[in-house]
């Protein structure tokens, strides 16, 4: 450090300078730049936040959002000492049916941004290889993808049906089942059809990033692999892979942001079933559905809050670059 | 500054500009089922002709809870883009503040009406809307079937399983494989709210929060009513009754695959219609009478009202189209396309509705003497009891803990939401 700031003084000042003075410009006119999108961003995500946070500290209803009072910490965690010196917590943080959304969120993000990865990369290896009219096929591969979600949803929803759906239709046909199957009632396969619609959905975006990244792997590596007479499935977990991952890890993060958040397809498919419930459908219930405005204001607050921990655990542990990985 | 001002100016003669395009261009909402958007249209037409107005209708999905959910939202922005709503008999307490008082503009037809009905539409003195027409349910039933079999219509539940399991399993065994004994609405939602405040009050089980505000759905006979319910999922109704809602029963049914049919009236003329498979051969019948002590038939009171928004730019049109749309010649002809029941004292006694739809005049008994769900005494918490409680029917139906395990939970948690002495 010390040689290097000592032996050439002077070259580096005046580079220096010269450098700091033009970044200071480009610096200035990034600012300007980025300002309407700064602005745009404050207005459409950093003021109903703050004030999502703020209503999560009131007694806030939808009939009387102005006369909101502050009530501290009341809609998180209350309690109150009854006459015989029970304590009684009540609040957010000691309710059931938060927590209860709370794991159905978590075990529907793993499982189904798990099983995507796996199959999206299976197809992306599969449209990666080069065949005639692979063009049509990528394109094809990319319709779930391209519905909006609350017409899969509701298209999915009648497939599932019992009576009607042709999904128990085929079953029945193919003597997979015996009798029809209550898809979206039966509490054992609630989640499982969500999770097979969400799959369906949302495999196409994964295998598309994950094209995305194994278009940039060098060819060479593999001819010098198939010369060297490695076993594919070899070459799979130690050149594919490690040179694909920069670019997985993002696309697995997107999902996961996106699964945590889960909102429109399960309230289509199973609005009320405490088996599917995620933490956006209870707290939309709680804002809009019931008088309790503030209540569901908490529960976006630390919807956001396990979200955001949750993202930077997952880029500090998993080392995520956001600059295209390190190649 | 100078930006800020120009986009005020522009914003301020955009709305100016809209509202003089407005002047009498109304939008109303509605979530009907079936053919009701169709008979919505051609009533609004009328209206047009008539009055020189133009009126948009904005469709909504059909459940109860995802308009409510939507109306509340766009209610509490102050959305002025809807004028008229087509209100559930269950809102009016939960959107008083919202909605226009239509005291003065109704006094001249308010005495046409059934009293209770304008009393239910009545929140601290004020008329929050207008009814457009009730509803009490039925049983449907399959004239036919019950000929072929030797089986007379079930006054109870017991008959009801007995009767439709034995024709069931008869016409499964005969090649129907679809056959179902009986289909309701058991998905968890306001629906099911319904039909299960009909089989704990036809056990004499209360209903769930009695009108001075106590809770009284802990009890043996309310469990007795949802045990008996959960016995029917598997045997005499299908797995998938658990996510039917209206329209999906009536789909079993009009396919000619349900011996029995828990539904509204508005299932009576879909069911005539053209393409109907059970067209002309099916019945209705007052619901069945559980047992014990206080069992009755019971039916549990539906029904849609029209209220005019707050923030409506054209009230007076907006109060002018409320009034159409609850009068005597649209319940008429409501009730003449529709089977809807009319609020209209007079209407019951009216030939032509006698001559069309004879399931009318006989309906009057079984509204007069339905239930009211609880929506009076637990006010603006009405929405969370409703969901505490489907929640504890699903619960039970699907056969995640016993009736009385789910209800003695309910009432633990109804005691928590009350909060003290009043709702």
């Amino acid at each position: 450090m010390t040689t290097d700031a000592a032996v050439p003084s002077t070259p580096v000042v005046l580079t220096r300078k010269i450098e700091s003075e033009l970044m200071k410009s480009r610096v200035a006119s990034a600012m300007w730049f980025l300002i309407p999108m700064l602005a745009a961003l404050a207005v459409v995500a950093g003021w109903p936040l703050l004030r999502t946070i703020y209503f999560s500290f009131t007694n806030a209803s939808l009939t009387d959002l102005y006369g909101a009072e502050f009530v501290g910490f009341k809609n998180y965690l209350s309690w109150t000492t009854l006459k015989s010196g029970r304590t009684i917590f009540s609040g957010l943080l000691v309710d059931p049916a938060w927590w209860n959304a709370v794991w159905n969120t978590v075990r529907f993000a793993v499982v189904s941004v798990s099983l995507e990865t796996v199959i999206g990369m299976i197809v992306a290896l599969v449209l990666n290889a080069e065949f005639k009219g692979r063009g049509i096929v990528r394109a094809a591969i990319l319709i779930p993808w391209a519905i909006p979600t609350i017409v899969s949803a509701k298209m999915w929803s009648w497939m599932l049906n019992d009576q009607f759906g042709i999904i128990n239709d085929l079953f029945l046909n193919l003597g997979l089942i015996s009798q029809k199957i209550a898809w979206t009632a039966s509490v054992d396969t609630a989640m499982t059809a969500v999770l097979i619609v969400d799959i369906w959905k949302t495999t196409p975006f994964m295998a598309l990033l994950i094209l995305a990244g194994l278009q940039m792997v060098p060819k060479d590596v593999y001819e010098a692999a198939r010369i060297d007479g490695v076993h594919p499935v070899k070459v799979f977990f130690r050149v594919t892979l490690p040179l694909v991952q920069p670019a997985l890890m993002v696309a697995v993060i997107f999902r996961l942001l996106d699964a945590m958040r889960i909102f429109d397809l399960i309230y289509v498919l199973t609005p009320n079933s405490s088996a599917t419930k995620t933490m956006s459908v209870i707290s939309r219930e709680n804002l809009f559905d019931f008088d309790k405005f503030a209540y569901g204001s908490a529960q976006s607050t630390l919807l956001f809050l396990i979200i955001a921990v949750m993202t930077a655990l997952y880029i500090w542990l998993g080392k995520v670059r956001f600059d295209g990985g390190d190649r | 500054m100078k930006l800020k001002s120009l986009i005020a100016g522009l914003l301020a003669s955009a709305t100016l500009g809209v509202m003089a395009a407005q002047a009498a261009d109304l939008a109303i909402v509605s979530g009907d089922t079936g053919n009701g958007l169709e008979f919505l249209r051609s009533q609004l037409d009328r209206f047009e002709a008539e009055t020189g107005n133009k009126v948009t209708v904005v469709p909504m999905p059909s459940s109860t809870t995802d308009q409510f959910g939507q109306y509340r939202l766009w209610l509490a922005a102050g959305n002025s883009d809807i004028d008229v709503y087509q209100t559930d008999v269950i809102w009016a307490p939960q959107l008083a503040d919202q909605f226009l008082d239509l005291t003065d503009a109704a006094k001249d037809v308010v005495g046409n009406h059934f009293p209770s009905i304008i009393e239910s539409q009545t929140a601290n003195g004020k008329l929050v809307a207008l009814p457009a027409f009730t509803d009490a349910p039925a049983l449907y039933y399959r004239k036919d079937l019950l000929e072929k079999y030797g089986k007379s219509v079930p006054t109870t539940w017991s008959e009801l399983a007995a009767t439709a399991k034995e024709i069931q399993d008869a016409e499964r065994a005969a090649g129907k494989a679809d056959m179902q004994g009986f289909v309701f609405q058991g998905n968890a939602y306001e629906g099911l709210t319904c039909d299960a405040l009909e089989w704990v009050k036809s056990y004499g089980g209360g209903q769930i929060v009695e009108p001075d505000g106590t809770i009284s759905i802990n009890n043996a006979q309310a469990a007795a009513a949802l045990e008996m319910a959960k016995s029917w999922v598997g045997t005499i109704a299908p797995q998938g009754v658990l996510a039917y809602q209206e329209e999906e029963s009536r789909g079993v049914w009009q396919l000619g695959n349900a011996v029995f049919m828990r539904n509204w009236p508005y299932a009576f003329q879909l069911g005539n219609g053209d393409g109907s498979a059970v067209k002309g051969l099916f019945d209705v019948a007052p619901l069945p009478m559980g047992e014990g002590e206080g069992a009755r038939s019971a039916a549990t009171l539906g029904g849609w009202n029209i209220a005019v928004s707050k923030y409506s730019k054209s009230p007076d049109e907006a109060i002018k189209l409320a009034l159409f749309l609850s009068s005597v010649d649209v319940q008429k002809e409501r009730a003449l396309k529709q089977s809807n029941l009319p609020t209209i004292v007079s209407l019951y006694d009216d030939a032509d509705i006698a001559a069309g739809q004879p399931i009318i005049p006989r309906w009057k008994d079984v509204f007069l003497n339905a239930v009211p769900r609880p929506s009076a005494p637990t006010k603006v918490k009405y929405n969370e009891v409703s969901s505490l409680f489907w929640s504890a029917v699903h619960d039970t139906l699907s056969g995640n803990g016993t009736a009385a395990e789910n209800l003695e939970l309910l009432e633990a948690k109804l005691t928590e939401l009350k909060g003290g002495d009043s709702w």
